[in-house]
Formats: C-alpha cells, sequence, structure tokens
C-alpha cells in the first residue's frame, strides 16, 4: 500500500501514464491495431536520442534558473560531421575506426562543453546566451568540415543503430538505458549528484556549505555537451551520415521531456525515469498527430501548444503574492 | 543617471562608426544615397524585432519564438492583408493579444519564458505554414510604397531608423508607463508591493512587443513584397544579438532603445562588411556568434576598466 502511495506521487508517475496512453491512442489508430510491436520500437528507437539529449539537458537545468544549454543542436552536428568525416577517411581495423570515431565524439563533447562553460565564467553572461552565441560557431564548424558531402557511416556501426541484438529491443534503447543507470546513480547516489541539487536549490547556501559550485557546474556543462556529442554520432550512424539541420528538434526535446518528467524546470529537483516516459510521450504524440494524417502545419501547431499546456500544468507555481 | 545612459552608448555607437568606416574603406561606392539606402534597407525590419525582443529582455525574459512570429506575421501580411484588409488588421490584432496572453501566462504561472518562447515558436511556424505553405503572396500596395519610398537627401532606411529609435525611446524611458515596466525588470516585488499587478504589466510589455515584432513583419514584407514561412527565421538570434549589441543587459530592466535600433543597423552592416571581405558564407552565422562573444568581452573589459579608479 506505502509502495503504491509512493509510486502515486513520484513526479513521473503521471508522465508514465500520459505515455501509455498515448501508446494505446496511436495503436488504436492505426490499421488493425497490429502495429503494436512496430510502433513500441520506433518509440524506442525516436525515443531514445530524445533521452540522451534529454538527461544531459536535465542536469544542466538542474542547477537552477538560467541554466538551459542552448548549444545542443550545434553540438550534434558537429560531432556527427566530424566523426563521420574522420571514419569515411579512415583505413584499417574495423574495431580501430569505431573506436577512432567514438573517441573523436567525446573530445568533441569534451571541448563544447569547456568552451561553453568558459564563456559563461570568464564573461559572466547568461549560460543561455553564452551557448547561443557558441552554438553559431559550432555549426559554422560543421558547416565548414560537411560542404555538403554525405559521408556514410560504417557499416558495422549503421548496423548496430538500426539493429535489435537483444530480446527485439533497439540496440540504441540499450545503450540509451545503461547510459540513464549511470545517470540515476550519479545523481542520486554520489556526492557529485548532491552538491548538483544543491546549487539549484539554493547556489548561495551550497557555496557556503563548500560545494565547490564552479566545478560542478562546468562538470554539467561538460557532460551535457558529451551526451549531445554522442546522440550526435548515434543519430549520423542512425540515419546513413550527418545532416547539417539534424539537431534542430532536439533543442526544445531536450527541455520538454525534462519537463514533462516531471524535473522540476526552478531546478534542485531532477529525476531519471521521467525522461524515458517524456520522451516516449514526445514521439507517440507526434506519431498519433501523423497517424490522424494532419499536415505539417497543424502538427507543428499541436507540438507547440501541447509541450506549452504540459509546462504550464506541470511546472508552474503560483505568483509570489 | 544621464551619464550612465550615455556610458552605455558609447560603445554601440563606437562600433557602428568602425563598420561605417571600414564598409566605405572596402566599397567607396556605398557612399551614396544609394548604396547607404542598400546597406540600410533591410535594417528597417531587424530594428523592429530588436525593439520588440528588448522590451522581452526589459521585464527579465527571452523571447526565442522571434523569428517565427515575424515569419508568421509576414505571411499573413502576404496573403490576408492586400485581399481583405479587415480580416488581416483583425489576425494581426489577434497575434497581439496571443503575445499578451502569453506575458500574462508566463508570470501567472511563474513559467521559464525559454520554453514557452520555444514552445511558441512551433505554434507560429505551424501557423505560418497553414496559412502560407509555399513562398508567395504580395505585399499590399501601401506598404510597399512606404518601404521604398525615396525622400529627398536622406534614404528611408535612416529615417525610418531614426523613428524607431525616437519613438521607443518615447515609450520606454520616457513615459511612465515605460517606467513601470523597467521596474517589473529591476524589482518585481517592489512594483507588487506598489500595488501594481505583475500579470497584467507583463502582459501589456509583451503586448507591446507584439506590436514592434508586428510592425517588424510587416516592413520585412514591404521590402521582399512576398511571403515565406520560413522567411525571418534568423531573426531570434539577430534580435537578441542587437540587443546586446546595443548596450542592454539581461537582467534588471536596464536596456537602450537607441542602443537596440543602433544594435540592429551594426548587425545588418556586419553582414554586408563581411560579404564585402568575401568571407566564405560557411562562415556568416559563425562570425555573428564571434561578434556577439567579442562585444560581451569588450563589455565586460570596459567595465572593468571603469571600476578600477
Amino acid at each position: 500500500m506505502n509502495l503504491i502511495a509512493t509510486t502515486y506521487r513520484a513526479p513521473w508517475f503521471w508522465a508514465w501514464v500520459a505515455a501509455f496512453a498515448a501508446f494505446l491512442a496511436t495503436w488504436s489508430m492505426s490499421a488493425g491495431g497490429g502495429g503494436g510491436i512496430a510502433l513500441a520500437v520506433a518509440a524506442l528507437t525516436f525515443g531514445s536520442f530524445a533521452v540522451l539529449t534529454g538527461l544531459g539537458q536535465m542536469l544542466v537545468i538542474t542547477m537552477g534558473p538560467g541554466n538551459t544549454d542552448l548549444s545542443i543542436p550545434a553540438t550534434m552536428t558537429l560531432a556527427g560531421t566530424l566523426s563521420l568525416k574522420l571514419m569515411g577517411g579512415m583505413g584499417g581495423a574495423t574495431w580501430f575506426v569505431l573506436l577512432a570515431g567514438l573517441m573523436a565524439t567525446l573530445a568533441i563533447g569534451i571541448g563544447v562543453g569547456i568552451a561553453n562553460f568558459a564563456l559563461i565564467r570568464l564573461l559572466r553572461i547568461p549560460p543561455i546566451i553564452a551557448t547561443l552565441s557558441a552554438s553559431f560557431l559550432y555549426q559554422s564548424l560543421a558547416i565548414w568540415s560537411n560542404r555538403g558531402i554525405r559521408i556514410k557511416p560504417p557499416a558495422a556501426l549503421a548496423d548496430f543503430t538500426t539493429g535489435r541484438a537483444l530480446l527485439g529491443v533497439p540496440n540504441l534503447a540499450w545503450v540509451a538505458l545503461v547510459i540513464s543507470i549511470g545517470f540515476w546513480v550519479l545523481l542520486n547516489r554520489s556526492g557529485f549528484g548532491r552538491r548538483v541539487s544543491a546549487i539549484g536549490q539554493n547556489p548561495r547556501a551550497a557555496r557556503l556549505a563548500g560545494v565547490p559550485v564552479a566545478r560542478v557546474m562546468g562538470a554539467t556543462y561538460v557532460i551535457c555537451a558529451t551526451m549531445a556529442a554522442l546522440t550526435g554520432f548515434l543519430l549520423a550512424c542512425f540515419s546513413g551520415g550527418a545532416a547539417l539541420n539534424m539537431g534542430a528538434e532536439f533543442l526544445l526535446m531536450s527541455i520538454a521531456v525534462t519537463v514533462i518528467g516531471g524535473s522540476s524546470i526552478a531546478g534542485g529537483n531532477s529525476n531519471v525515469p521521467g525522461i524515458w516516459a517524456g520522451a516516449l510521450f514526445m514521439y507517440l504524440i507526434v506519431s498519433m498527430l501523423n497517424s490522424y494524417g494532419l499536415g505539417a502545419g497543424v502538427r507543428l501547431l499541436s507540438t507547440g501548444i501541447i509541450i506549452i499546456a504540459i509546462v504550464a500544468v506541470a511546472s508552474g507555481r503560483k505568483a509570489p503574492a | 543617471m544621464k551619464g550612465s545612459i550615455n556610458a552605455r552608448l558609447a560603445l554601440p555607437v563606437l562600433s557602428l562608426a568602425v563598420l561605417i568606416v571600414a564598409v566605405f574603406w572596402l566599397q567607396p561606392r556605398a557612399m551614396s544615397y544609394v548604396g547607404i539606402n542598400l546597406l540600410f534597407n533591410l535594417a528597417v525590419p531587424i530594428a523592429l524585432a530588436t525593439v520588440a525582443q528588448m522590451i522581452i529582455i526589459m521585464v527579465n525574459d527571452i523571447d526565442l519564438s522571434m523569428g517565427a512570429f515575424v515569419s508568421l506575421i509576414a505571411c499573413i501580411t502576404a496573403t490576408i492583408l492586400p485581399g481583405s484588409p479587415l480580416l488581416g488588421v483583425a489576425m494581426l490584432a489577434g497575434c497581439v493579444l496571443a503575445y499578451a496572453a502569453l506575458g500574462a501566462l508566463i508570470e501567472a504561472r511563474q513559467l521559464p519564458a525559454i520554453v514557452v518562447t520555444l514552445g511558441m515558436s512551433f505554434v507560429w511556424a505551424g501557423a505560418a505554414v497553414l496559412i502560407l505553405p509555399s513562398p508567395g503572396g504580395t505585399s499590399p500596395g501601401w506598404l510597399t510604397a512606404i518601404m521604398k519610398s525615396k525622400p529627398p537627401l536622406v534614404p528611408m532606411a535612416i529615417i525610418a531608423s531614426v523613428v524607431i529609435a525616437g519613438v521607443a525611446h518615447l515609450i520606454i524611458m520616457r513615459s511612465a508607463f515605460g517606467v513601470r515596466l523597467r521596474a517589473l525588470g529591476g524589482n518585481a516585488r517592489a512594483v507588487s508591493r506598489a500595488g501594481r499587478s505583475t500579470v497584467m504589466l507583463k502582459a501589456t510589455a509583451y503586448a507591446l512587443a507584439g506590436v514592434f515584432a508586428v510592425l517588424a513583419g510587416m516592413a520585412l514584407v514591404g521590402l521582399t513584397t512576398s511571403g515565406d514561412a520560413n522567411i525571418a527565421i534568423r531573426y531570434t538570434l539577430l534580435s537578441i544579438a542587437g540587443v546586446i549589441l546595443g548596450g542592454g543587459e539581461f537582467t534588471g530592466g536596464r536596456v537602450s532603445p537607441i542602443g537596440a535600433v543602433i544594435g540592429a543597423l551594426t548587425l545588418t552592416l556586419a553582414g554586408s562588411f563581411l560579404s564585402f571581405l568575401r568571407l566564405s558564407p560557411d562562415w556568416q552565422i559563425g562570425a555573428q556568434g564571434a561578434i556577439l562573444i567579442l562585444v560581451l568581452a569588450a563589455r565586460l573589459l570596459v567595465r572593468q576598466a571603469e571600476k578600477r579608479p
């Protein structure tokens, strides 16, 4: 009984209910109701990308108002473009090429994260402005290195990202699951996670209590950028090559899944299970609108309205009296 | 107070002057009535959008839907306004009301503006696609006539910029209404203790921003004579950058309408300057990001120098 009561109150509970409702609604729309498994596989696959970016964004948002990483789309594009370019130009053993690609991706993520945080810190500007300005440099770098050529990912990686090796669940979902568990441990069972929450709840109190605020903030921006880079790498392999606009939808998506999942937009409170619910819900809603045969305009419009409605209901506080 | 306003304008004016000299030096033929008009023509809608963004930043928010909203206005102006003016005007008024409602929602529920406006950018983009699925439409004749008119001596773009800066300055800096709006950004709690509804004030601030954004969309159609659902997507960045270039700060309601217009002119000119330099188009977006970072760094240095006696 107690367990049920705590589950019911968990911030992610309603997000999961909504995700299931969206699944049933979409499923009933598809012809004959036979597409349930296909729908679940698609939701898990595309949801994984949203989960991966959402985890990083959640960490940044947890640090309190104003902390949002707007460079996620550009970082994804940059990492996808450069790593595929590197792997495309390499010869030698497959494992070596893959390792080089992955290392390059992680290096780009870490580099972007450090650059973002350096701008925030050195110029003393709000993270929104810093990451927005920097993202245009990353985007330009990606455009310049790409030059309109679409480089195919190595066959092994393309197979891995589109495959379902274990229990019929997409490999990407397994990757996202493992990383999510890592995030859960990091947030709930490590000193770092407690420090992030402490900063989000009250930065002044955290500093006075001896939390190295700058170092923790820097680490979250690096982790967020690394997650974005990794997502870009996987997405580029999944879709058969990097595209310059491939990260575009993940800015709103990463913020939306964080908020829908029940993490506080005001910071200081985060939860990992909610990210999954939010990601699945967002994909299912879009595919539901698709299955009604609505045009692009209505789809965009309803996506925006649904997100704002959820944000308004889920994360709103009363105005200070 | 007077001194601080002048100090805030010094850097924007200086950067605009440097850029003008650089452009004329690279391209002496630009130093003419036609040349100046060409250089600054597209600055008019950007200046209007920058003032709109400035009003949002003034109340401590940021609008990530500015580009999509101006695009929607451009679509309405190019498709509905020429054929049925009454419906068109009603729709534009509706858009302003929607902005006011957005402000009220953000304040009443204490939502982060960045998330709400990011969501709204989808709504505006969807509406724009519904109204104008493929690029086209025509500009109302009177609008083109105004935007492309050739007054004697001084080009239209310059006159328009001065008028925009003047009107915005009067509303924001000189009127009691503007003082209340700036106070909302400076100290919202004090405003509400003084008996003003912060929800109402934020709604009016957003409505005012909406009016300037609507004018931006209309001015853009007057210049391009057709609409497109993606016509002004860049305006989100340009408007934020313009406010920052113009010396506006992100918090505390410290902004400068004249600076914002100068910032918009500087950005427009920077685009021409980069193309005169034959910079690869690959780097155009990146250059704008770099300019933004440089200006912020310069401002930090100036402020630190001021602190030292």
